[in-house]
């Protein structure tokens, strides 16, 4: 993989520092025009490159290091969180946080991936990856909402269930399967989000509801890219490849009907600025909840139903 | 799923009607477990499981089917539905020509089986997979039909069996795939609902997006000896934990020790066993209390979705099979490596 292709961002960086040494040095009008020059310069030039992302890059601002994970969101849309720990079976799962939470008055329950910031506490997080107890603490919370008839949001984030050995013992495959047959019978609106990356089934045991958003830069895939690479062209080195061939950027997931709307992000991605992403987010959380709030649940539950029974591209037609 | 690994073994080249008669080449079959050169004839009649060491060489959907029905007759239906290539996939070769490949191979649509008949006199709705095309794996196609199948159940108010041996998800239908999970497990939970009894059998190797989803929600989940049964690949793991997984990692005797089976079952007790549990699981006067007051239309209101073309509705004449067990040839099986999991 040629660098210009992973690290695309690198004429920005260049850029930047250019402005910033300029900005370092004292100067007349002259510099302070040249400064503004160059800042309209890097405003162009990062929204000339946001907008033509291979499928391969978009995987790469999925997983930026400094993109808003769902603490974050937390923070920026909902006030009164409370999490919520453990699966009061086992054990307590950073990979996932979930809890109690107030969106504009309304009592509802957040669910979502959580990754780490720094070294220690993306080990602390796994890195986003979820064990079996991650899911059943989210059921948990699920149960909760459905019992007091709240409201839930999801937020997805995450590489893919943890596979490890105590995850497999503890019965990774039965929590995900519980949890999206849980989902699709909850009788509350649900709105899932795909923030960053949304990693196979580990992605989908939180992402069925009512409304599946994904924000512009997020990918959602049966495998990574890689992984996909190292089976399919027995070479992790053709990863660009297989993210172009599985389709798994946000507008081709609109395209395949598995979500209903695109969530913008602002030029250079949703890290480039935080806040204004999350305001960007809660206008649509907003609009998408109102709807399917009015909707009475039986007709709401049939609803979701009849969307995930749609997905999938199928023939009909005998051969023998 | 490993492409690799599982073009090395011997599929059955015609359907089911001439393959009785394509007993494999030789009189000896080499056990892939304990590695004993065995008649093959004692295999063939001891169920395709190995005399010596108890080892279940994996045997095709139409086989089980055989074997599990009364009689061995049974109704094949939703034939018609197929995989299409909607993503216009194409890694090192285009899957619209691995999906023709595979089709003439085994003389199927896609990697599974829907079928209705009688087990012990009970009604049931039965989904077996096949191993044989594309090792398994779940897309579009298999999607539709397994929750076909939930629905038929859910609209007959008839118990569902399905027999799982799969590689995971289909990657060459992406994120399609993927959602077949989440499709097949709504309906299971409106089946959940209605009361209606759901037994899961997990086979070698039962894998990846299907063992989350349908292979593990049944009211009971029961596997043969020594099938893989797992999330992810035991490659995957190693190369992610950085250590070599224990003998037995991820085998049925394994999974029942850590409470996440019911039982395991041996194959020639399988129809027996079933019919033992469907004895507990089907109960009509419960069943009549909880039905619908007015006729549910789940699966005919959702059937046709995603669907490129319409045909008239599926369903074939009764076949009539003998009664025999597992009467065919044995599927030879490489053991070389595990199956890649997704
Ligand atoms: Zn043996």
């Amino acid at each position: 993989m040629a660098v210009e292709d992973d690290d695309f961002e690198r004429p920005l960086r260049d850029l930047e520092k250019k402005i910033e040494e300029l900005s370092g040095v004292p100067g007349g009008d002259d510099r302070a025009d040249e400064i503004a020059r160059l800042v309209r310069r890097l405003e162009t030039m990062r929204q000339e490159i946001y907008a033509r992302l291979s499928p391969w890059q978009r995987a790469l601002v999925a997983r930026h290091p400094k993109r808003p994970y769902t603490l974050d969101y937390i923070q920026f849309l909902f006030s009164d969180f409370v999490e919520i720990h453990g699966d009061r079976k086992y054990s307590d799962d950073p990979a996932i946080v979930a809890g109690l939470a107030t969106y504009k008055g309304t009592p509802v329950a957040v669910i979502g991936h959580q990754k780490g910031r720094d070294t220690r506490e993306k080990v602390r997080r796994n890195f986003g990856m979820p064990r079996p107890e991650g899911y059943r603490k989210a059921m948990r919370v699920m149960d909760l909402a459905e019992k007091f008839q709240r409201p839930l949001f999801t937020f997805v984030d995450t590489p893919g269930a943890y596979p490890g050995k105590g995850a497999e013992e503890r019965g990774q495959a039965e929590a995900i399967a519980i949890s999206l047959r849980t989902m699709a019978r909850l009788s509350i609106p649900i709105v899932v989000t795909v923030t960053g990356e949304g990693g196979s089934g580990g992605a989908l045991a939180i992402a069925i509801g009512d409304r599946v958003l994904m924000l512009e830069n997020s990918i959602y895939s049966v495998i990574s890219p890689e992984g996909c690479a190292a089976i399919l062209w027995s070479d992790q080195g053709k990863a660009k490849e297989a993210a172009r061939a599985m389709r798994i950027t946000a507008p081709d997931l609109k395209e395949l009907e598995i979500v209903d709307e695109i969530i913008p992000e602002p030029p250079g991605g949703a890290q480039a600025d935080p806040a204004r992403q999350a305001s960007i987010l809660d206008e649509v959380l907003m609009a998408q909840l109102e709807e399917i709030r009015s909707l009475p649940s039986s007709d709401r539950l049939e609803m979701r139903y009849q969307k995930f029974r749609r997905m999938g591209k199928f023939g009909q037609a005998k051969f023998f | 799923m490993d492409i690799a690994w599982f073009k090395k073994i011997r599929k059955p080249k015609q359907p089911v009607e001439n393959r009785r008669m394509q007993v494999p080449e030789g009189l000896w079959v080499k056990c892939n477990s304990c590695k004993e050169i065995i008649y093959k004839k004692e295999v063939l009649r001891n169920s395709n499981v190995c005399p010596k060491c108890n080892y279940h060489f994996r045997i095709s959907a139409r086989e089980r089917l055989a074997a599990l029905f009364d009689e061995g007759r049974y109704q094949e239906v939703d034939t018609d539905i197929y995989s299409i290539d909607p993503l216009r996939f194409r890694d090192v070769k285009p899957y619209k020509d691995r999906l023709r490949e595979y089709r003439e191979r085994t003389g199927l649509n896609d990697a599974v089986i829907n079928a209705r008949g009688t087990m012990g006199g009970f009604q049931v709705t039965l989904s077996v997979m096949e191993y044989g095309f594309m090792g398994g794996s779940m897309g579009s196609a298999v999607g539709e039909k397994v929750t076909r199948a939930v629905e038929r159940s859910l609209d007959e108010r008839i118990p569902l069996v399905v027999i799982s041996c799969s590689g995971g998800a289909r990657m060459q239908e992406g994120a399609l795939s993927l959602m077949q999970m989440a499709k097949i497990a709504a309906a299971l939970g409106k089946l959940h609902e209605a009361g209606i009894p759901y037994i899961s059998v997990l086979t070698d190797p039962t894998a990846g997006g299907v063992t989350a989803s349908y292979a593990m929600l049944g009211d009971l989940n029961i596997a043969e000896p020594k099938a893989l049964i797992g999330f992810a690949g035991p490659r995957v793991i190693e190369q992610t934990i950085r250590e070599k997984l224990p003998e037995g990692f991820q085998r049925s005797e394994f999974l029942l020790e850590h409470g996440m089976l019911d039982f395991i079952v041996e194959r020639r007790e399988m129809r027996e066993i079933l019919i033992k549990c469907l004895k507990f699981l089907v109960n009509t006067e419960a069943l009549a209390a909880s039905a619908p007051a007015a006729g549910s239309s789940t699966a005919a209101a959702g059937s046709s979705g995603g669907a490129v073309q319409d045909s008239e509705a599926s369903g074939q004449m009764a076949r009539s099979r003998e009664p025999l067990p597992f009467p065919t040839s044995i599927v030879a099986r490489k053991q070389a490596q595990p199956p890649e999991i997704r």
